[in-house]
């Protein structure tokens, strides 16, 4: 495979490279490109904002007792707020935590900013099916983030805000929250979830009608397979999460009962409906993970991927199991023997195709020509993280353990081990591996590694010693504990401190590269980097693929 | 690229964005078909306890030989201004045999409330099996400022309980009630 040289001159305007004005170019895009960038601006963003919160939590769990939550309470609510009000804080910032990381910072980031970005590379197109719905989607994204931070300043029951967590349950959400901040955050919710549909509308389009010549659905590299497996997922389940969402709206407002047991309604049902989405959401946050993972081990290992079509096919699996193991988030609702056993053995069969996975990416790098650049070692803290939190996922499955461990810190490792340790270190994978390809610059190799260093330890001395105080049975979504808990909330919120020292490095090095960094190649990875987007300069031109690549047969 | 096949690139697209669109829609329909579907599936299999409805001619024979302990709870809603509670808060019953419970209830109030009771049976898996002839969970009740009712259900334990293996170690049942106040939608 030939590739093409990188640009000399920055600005060379010829007519495939030719961009509109700032304000057109940024504000009104179709360029998938540009949209991607846009969408990973905006999840950086969400994830300083999101995280800022996360820093807050720890800091008020590091000691027993109420360290700062009033003060905070009194900024939010007035210098009158009681401590009830200020435990509704800690309900909100719960809440945002949660909405902002999974619907503003994972799902943008990796579907929106990586998959719109490689996908139509990746299969030889010369942008998205339909690039002005694309730029829709982005754009809605903006005033349901607007809706959600809104919502945090208009009443919400005891205090400001939404208080109601990720979830959203009924009666909490209904008539256990006054005040308009649980329908803006609802409406916030309606509106990310109809710009992932028109986006999964977009890619499935995208990757069945526009790949080029000779690029066939068993050739497409696992990105992008991984992309479409998400797409469905999100075609089918938003759907649901929308009309769950949408009786609440009513409920609160029109004076439905869906939800309301006392007139013949069944809150029960909300949380069929909600996991019914939520479960298959979790891989939609994971698949492209997995997808990032799979190019990465490949390209550093210099080998194609071990077992691709058991890859492409695992994906496929976990996403249709996916849909029929929700009720294994609602253990503790009063199930009879023979539901749990469903529940619990058909959780149990995910863990096939992901050890599938996780095998065949140690069969890919066994025997290869591997080399430890920044995002490979993120991809091997991946695989070894996700592997830690898949392992917790077996454990929580068992409908018995579960009703020991459900609600504990326990369950808060396990989902942040497979989410904040698995989705995030994908991300970040995918985010140095092309940054080249994107900027048209080297990141810093040094501050890279560093990163990661200290990341790795960080949300290591953060998240594992939850999985101590989860056994203990110290329960999730509370701002206070007993003593006995004092030792492992201590050293977790240390956790956090070193975690942000790896991020900020990580903005030092984006910055530094962008201004300083060495300029990149088409191809700064060699021979291992086999997919279309390696064949082009760096950055690629603003329209690419004018002339249809053809795909021979060895291409993976 | 030529015109011709743009056109039918265009109606590819358009193609499979219909049918993506029809898969979200069908997805949303499911979704609020839930509610009508999960009431069925609970009044059907009995699920978390929702209890069954027959008619008074249902013709059942008692099983002599089994008998089980019914349980009566009667709540009310936070700030409803009733009492309400079982006469005997205990009764055993043969299965198969027709029994009744009489629940008091009584407006504690100085004016008219009507509310209706939610009800549901533990362990929830005898829910199939707890059938009611008349209950006054059917309908709404109105109690006027002090007034006292006295209310039966009548009930009977389907012996097609002692077939189900889940419910081989179940000796008491429990029936538990909670009245809520019902406001009147003015009209």
């Amino acid at each position: 495979m030939t590739t093409i040289a990188a640009d000399a001159h920055a600005h060379d305007h010829h007519d495939a490279d030719h961009k509109p004005a700032f304000f057109a170019r940024w504000f009104m895009s179709t360029n998938h490109k540009d949209i991607g960038t846009l969408y990973l601006i905006f999840a950086i963003i969400a994830g300083v904002i999101g995280g800022f919160i996360s820093g807050l939590m720890r800091i008020e769990l590091a000691e027993p007792g109420i360290q700062y939550l009033q003060t905070w309470a009194q900024i939010m609510d007035g210098p009158d707020a009681t401590l009830d009000q200020a435990y509704h804080l800690w309900n909100v910032l719960i809440t945002a935590h949660g909405l902002i990381m999974v619907f503003f910072m994972v799902m943008p980031a990796i579907i929106g900013g990586f998959g719109n970005w490689f996908v139509p590379i990746m299969i030889g197109a010369p942008d998205m099916a339909f690039p002005r719905m694309n730029n829709i989607s982005f754009w809605l994204l903006i005033p349901a983030f607007m809706l959600l931070l809104g919502s945090t300043f208009v009443p919400g029951g005891l205090g400001n805000g939404a208080g109601t967590g990720w979830t959203v349950y009924a009666p909490l959400s209904t008539s256990g929250s006054p005040g308009p901040a649980v329908d803006m955050a609802i409406l916030s919710l309606h509106i990310a979830g109809a710009s992932s549909i028109l986006g999964a509308i977009n890619f499935i389009t995208t990757i069945f009608n526009m790949r080029a010549p000779g690029m066939t659905l068993h050739k497409m590299p696992l990105f992008v397979w991984s992309v479409l497996v998400t797409a469905f997922l999100l075609l089918l389940a938003l759907p649901v999460l929308a009309a769950a969402i949408t009786m609440l709206l009513t409920d609160r407002n029109f004076g439905t009962v869906f939800y309301d047991g006392l007139r013949g309604g069944d809150p029960e049902l909300y949380q069929h409906l909600f996991w019914f989405f939520g479960h298959p959401e979790v891989y939609i946050m994971i698949l492209p993970g997995f997808g990032i993972v799979s190019q990465i081990v490949s390209t550093f290992s210099r080998k194609p991927v071990f077992g691709y079509l058991g890859m492409a096919y695992a994906m496929v699996a976990i996403g249709v199991v996916g849909f029929i193991v929700w009720a294994h988030h609602m253990f503790t609702t009063g199930m009879s023997v023979n539901v749990k056993m469903y529940f619990t053995a058909a959780t149990m069969v995910i863990a096939v195709p992901t050890g599938v996975k996780i095998f065949s990416w140690i069969a890919t790098m066994w025997g290869g020509s591997l080399s430890f650049k920044t995002p490979m070692v993120w991809a091997l803290g991946f695989i070894f993280m996700f592997t830690v939190g898949g392992v917790t996922g077996v454990v929580l499955a068992n409908g018995g353990v579960d009703d020991v461990l459900h609600d504990t810190y326990y369950v808060v490792a396990h989902f942040h081990y497979v989410l904040s340790l698995g989705a995030v270190f994908a991300l970040f994978a995918g985010f140095y591996y092309w940054f080249p390809k994107m900027t048209g610059r080297m990141y810093s190799e040094l501050l890279g590694q560093l990163h990661f260093w200290i990341f790795f330890i960080g949300v290591n001395v953060l998240f594992f010693p939850m999985h101590f105080v989860g056994l203990s049975g110290m329960p999730r979504r509370y701002p206070d504990y007993p003593e006995a808990f004092a030792y492992w909330n201590s050293i977790a919120s240390q956790g956090y401190n070193i975690l942000i020292i790896g991020v900020a490095i990580w903005f030092v090095n984006i910055f530094w590269s962008l201004f300083a960094g060495k300029k990149a190649e088409g191809n700064p990875w060699g021979e291992g980097a086999t997919t279309l987007e390696w064949t082009l300069s760096s950055p690629p031109p603003y329209h690419q693929f004018e002339t249809l690549p053809v795909i021979e047969d060895a291409h993976h | 690229m030529t015109s011709s096949t743009f056109t039918d690139l265009d109606r590819r697209k358009r193609k499979t964005m219909m049918i993506g669109a029809a898969f979200a829609l069908g997805s949303l329909g499911l979704g609020f078909a839930s509610v009508p579907l999960y009431r069925v599936f609970c009044q059907v299999t009995g699920f978390n306890g929702t209890t069954q409805r027959a008619d008074a001619s249902a013709a059942v024979l008692p099983v002599s030989g089994r008998v089980l302990s019914i349980r009566f709870d009667a709540n009310v809603s936070p700030g409803m201004p009733w009492e309400f509670y079982p006469e005997h808060s205990t009764d055993t019953v043969t299965v198969g045999a027709r029994d009744m419970a009489i629940f008091v209830a009584k407006n504690l109030s100085d004016k008219p409330i009507s509310g209706s009771a939610v009800f549901n049976v533990t362990p929830t898996q005898a829910g199939a099996y707890f059938t009611k002839i008349q209950c006054f969970c059917f309908t709404e009740q109105t109690l006027q400022p002090g007034q006292e009712v006295r209310m039966p259900v009548l009930y009977y334990v389907d012996p097609k309980i002692l077939d189900d293996p889940d419910n081989k170690d179940v000796e008491e049942i429990t029936l538990s009630y909670t009245f809520n106040p019902v406001e009147k939608v003015e009209e």
